[in-house]
């Protein structure tokens, strides 16, 4: 019998190796999360002792957990792989794009213009990204290899057929494939397998005091880049993430999970999906992850 | 905790979409959240209840519309087994959906509606599931609150659909009753159908045995990319990344590479970083021989004792996915695992009706979602297995270079 961790490992390694194979210009997409910090260790399975055969790529969006990036500077210290920046930050101005409004002012979807750019500069010709079909309805119906245009557009009614273990990652120039190696995994094996590698992962992960409001049923940190309101009644919790993205569109959980096994436990008896509780993005409407899909978004 | 990957079959209203809603639902994979928004939609639709069909019609095209274009994926698990569900449309010029979703599963839920029987979509679907091999098949009856769980409907079914299954060799059927709207023998085995004696669905899924489907004496395996750290520590390291999709590997194996075929020794195996003896069939791998041999991504290593067919002349029935049409004496490159060959398709045999399995010959094309017997012959030799005997090895896909899209998928005959 295979157990299904090594099953969805290996499969995670063989679609890496593909991308290596078949594309001249590959790039890792690295958030700092646990998905992009899971698929830094499944490329060490899959090319050690060789190099990694792309760099990897953050999208900074200048609202950080300051513990991601402290993070993120550690591991490509630690493995020796090379990390390229881009800043949300330097498309606003140099493109002279509306920073966005309003009370939680979010850089998300401006992450896409930082994104497009990136692989322009840089020629990528695949993007490697740490998506899951679990999180939300538009993703389960994306295919691994996920071709876009020039305009790193989505359209899933042109999707090509997916066959046996067979990616086809061919593309014209100006074109692009997005590549999510870890398709297939939910986010109860995402933690399954980060107790059973033993990988370490950013603190905001665990439980910890902090600063927070409560907007709509959630929980948003105090913090530089949000902007209160009277009416905001700043608590201090015992809080975690489930999810690290942009401060200003992750919500905090009310946790004491302090050890990976605490938060496995939390996630089998919690009722409430990953992106539902932790996402203030995606409650916008019942689309809008095929919305940001099909225009460019990761 | 092993995993398994099925796919549901259906005609548009035998209630597919309600048994993976009910599949989720009982196995409590459905959320909070999800719920609510689910409620929401069911509210917008202004139905009453709440629809678990909603819960696998993923893109908003779809919803409007009320159908499912694409396949979609959904994840569930129990104690027992991982679940990874391909949902795939029912309708009839969806065959390619079908086809892609099928490619990866080792079992198949057809669904029947108890009131209709066995209908066309039903025996296209039994079809699709023989060409592609699939390796165990469960015949779910449903809708068996509306003919009033009657036994006599049942067994009728059954004897009807038997006799199909066994002039389309399907292997490995199983039957049952059930009502997915009201969770009839879907966890736990019902009241109202007191006749029926064997297991509820989720029990024949945690429990249906897939061990003996991983093949363990066809060595294969593909070269992905070759790992060379040329730095002065590794100087003369070469190792050759790939899965293992058949087989066992052992240090101090011969071995053949195709399609040169050179023969050389297995002299380490990486696995995960570490060193082992042995690695089989699933498993992704990094290689090394003791000869120092030109190696590059698509060749295959295989060991001599049962040893893959190599050639240029190919007989298979092909799926064709693409809405320009498919001529004889047109060109396209082949991906058969890591291995891409220029291609000609050379003849169309005869088109296979996939409702009733009549051989039509003297066609000249073959249109989306057509299945046609064909010959292809490539510019350089394959490596290949026929797909009956070893899946992993048999299928292969045609690209068009002018597009890049994958146009049709191949099942190796001869």
């Amino acid at each position: 019998m295979i157990d299904y961790l090594d099953e969805l490992e290996s499969e995670s390694i063989h679609i890496l190796r593909e991308v290596a194979g078949q594309f001249e210009k590959p790039a890792l997409l690295f958030s700092g999360g646990k998905d992009s910090i899971t698929m830094v260790h499944l490329a060490l399975k899959a090319f050690r002792p060789g190099k990694f055969p792309f760099p990897l790529v953050h999208i900074d969006t200048g609202h950080n957990f300051s513990e991601a990036l402290v993070y993120r500077d550690k591991l490509v210290h630690d493995i020796g792989e090379k990390l390229i920046v881009r800043k949300v930050e330097d498309t606003i101005k140099s493109k002279s794009l509306a920073e966005p409004k309003g009370k939680f002012a979010s850089r998300n979807a401006l992450q896409t213009y930082t994104l497009l750019d990136t692989i322009e500069e840089f020629g990528f010709d695949a993007c490697i990204g740490g998506a899951r079909r679990d999180e939300e309805k538009a993703r389960a119906k994306e295919r691994i290899f996920s071709v876009r245009d020039e305009f790193g557009q989505w359209d899933p009614k042109r999707q090509r057929p997916e066959l046996w273990n067979i990616y086809n990652g061919k593309i014209q120039k100006g074109e692009n494939v997005r590549v999510f190696p870890i398709s297939n995994w939910t986010e109860l094996d995402i933690w399954n397998y980060i107790r059973r590698e033993n990988i370490s992962l950013p603190s905001i992960y665990f439980s910890h005091q902090r600063e927070v409001i409560e907007h709509e049923g959630q929980l948003v940190a105090v913090s530089s880049f949000i902007t209160l309101d009277e009416s905001d009644k700043v608590m201090n919790k015992k809080v975690r993430y489930r999810t690290v993205g942009d401060m200003t569109c992750t919500a905090a959980v009310e946790s004491g999970a302090a050890t990976v096994n605490d938060i496995i436990n939390e996630i089998i008896s919690t009722r409430t999906s990953e992106r539902g509780e932790t996402r203030i993005d995606d409650k916008l409407s019942e689309a809008a992850m095929e919305d940001r899909k099909k225009n460019g978004y990761f | 905790m092993d995993l398994l990957r099925f796919i549901t079959a259906g005609s548009v209203d035998d209630g597919k979409s309600t048994l993976i809603g009910r599949l989720l639902y009982d196995s409590k994979s459905i959320l909070t959240d999800q719920m609510e928004a689910l409620e929401k939609q069911s509210k917008n639709k202004e139905e009453g209840a709440i629809d678990l069909a909603l819960l696998t019609d993923g893109l908003r095209a779809e919803r409007e519309q009320g159908i499912t274009i694409d396949v979609a994926y959904k994840y569930f698990s129990t104690p027992k087994r991982k679940f990874i569900i391909a949902d795939a449309p029912g309708h009839t010029q969806y065959t390619r959906n079908m086809v892609t979703g099928a490619s990866n599963a080792q079992l198949m839920i057809i669904l029947v509606d108890a009131r209709n029987g066995i209908v066309e979509q039903t025996r296209r679907h039994s079809i699709i599931a023989s060409l592609l091999n699939m390796p165990h098949v469960i015949v779910a009856i449903n809708k068996m609150d509306l003919v009033e769980f009657s036994q006599d409907v049942y067994n009728n079914i059954v004897i009807e659909y038997a006799s199909f299954a066994r002039s389309l060799g399907l292997k490995n059927v199983q039957y049952l009753p059930i009502s997915a709207l009201n969770g009839d023998n879907i966890v736990d085995v019902s009241l109202n159908t007191s006749w029926y004696d064997g297991p509820s669905l989720l029990h024949i899924l945690e429990t249906t045995s897939i061990t003996s489907d991983i093949n363990l004496t066809h060595a294969r395996m593909f070269v992905q990319y070759v790992i060379r750290p040329q730095n002065e520590e590794l100087h003369d390291y070469r190792g050759y990344a790939g899965k293992i999709i058949s087989g066992i590997y052992r240090i101090g194996d011969e071995i053949i590479i195709l399609p040169a075929g050179i023969s050389s020794r297995l002299t380490r195996i990486e696995r995960n970083q570490q060193d082992v003896e042995e690695a089989i069939a699933g498993q992704s791998v990094i290689l090394h021989l003791a000869d120092d041999i030109d190696i590059s991504r698509g060749d295959v290593l295989v060991k001599k004792d049962h040893p893959p067919l190599l050639g240029q002349e190919l007989e298979v029935l092909l799926c064709w996915m693409d809405t320009k049409p498919l001529w004889a004496g047109n060109r396209y490159l082949i991906q058969h695992n890591s291995r891409r060959v220029k291609s000609v398709v050379k003849e169309i045999e005869f088109r296979l009706d996939v409702n009733s399995l009549e051989k039509q010959a003297g066609v000249e094309k073959a249109d989306l979602n057509d299945i046609v017997r064909a010959k292809i012959k490539t510019a350089s030799p394959l490596a290949y297995d026929l797909y009956k005997d070893l899946r992993a090895n048999g299928g292969l896909i045609l690209i068009d270079e002018t597009s890049n899209v994958t146009v049709g998928a191949c099942m190796i005959q001869e």
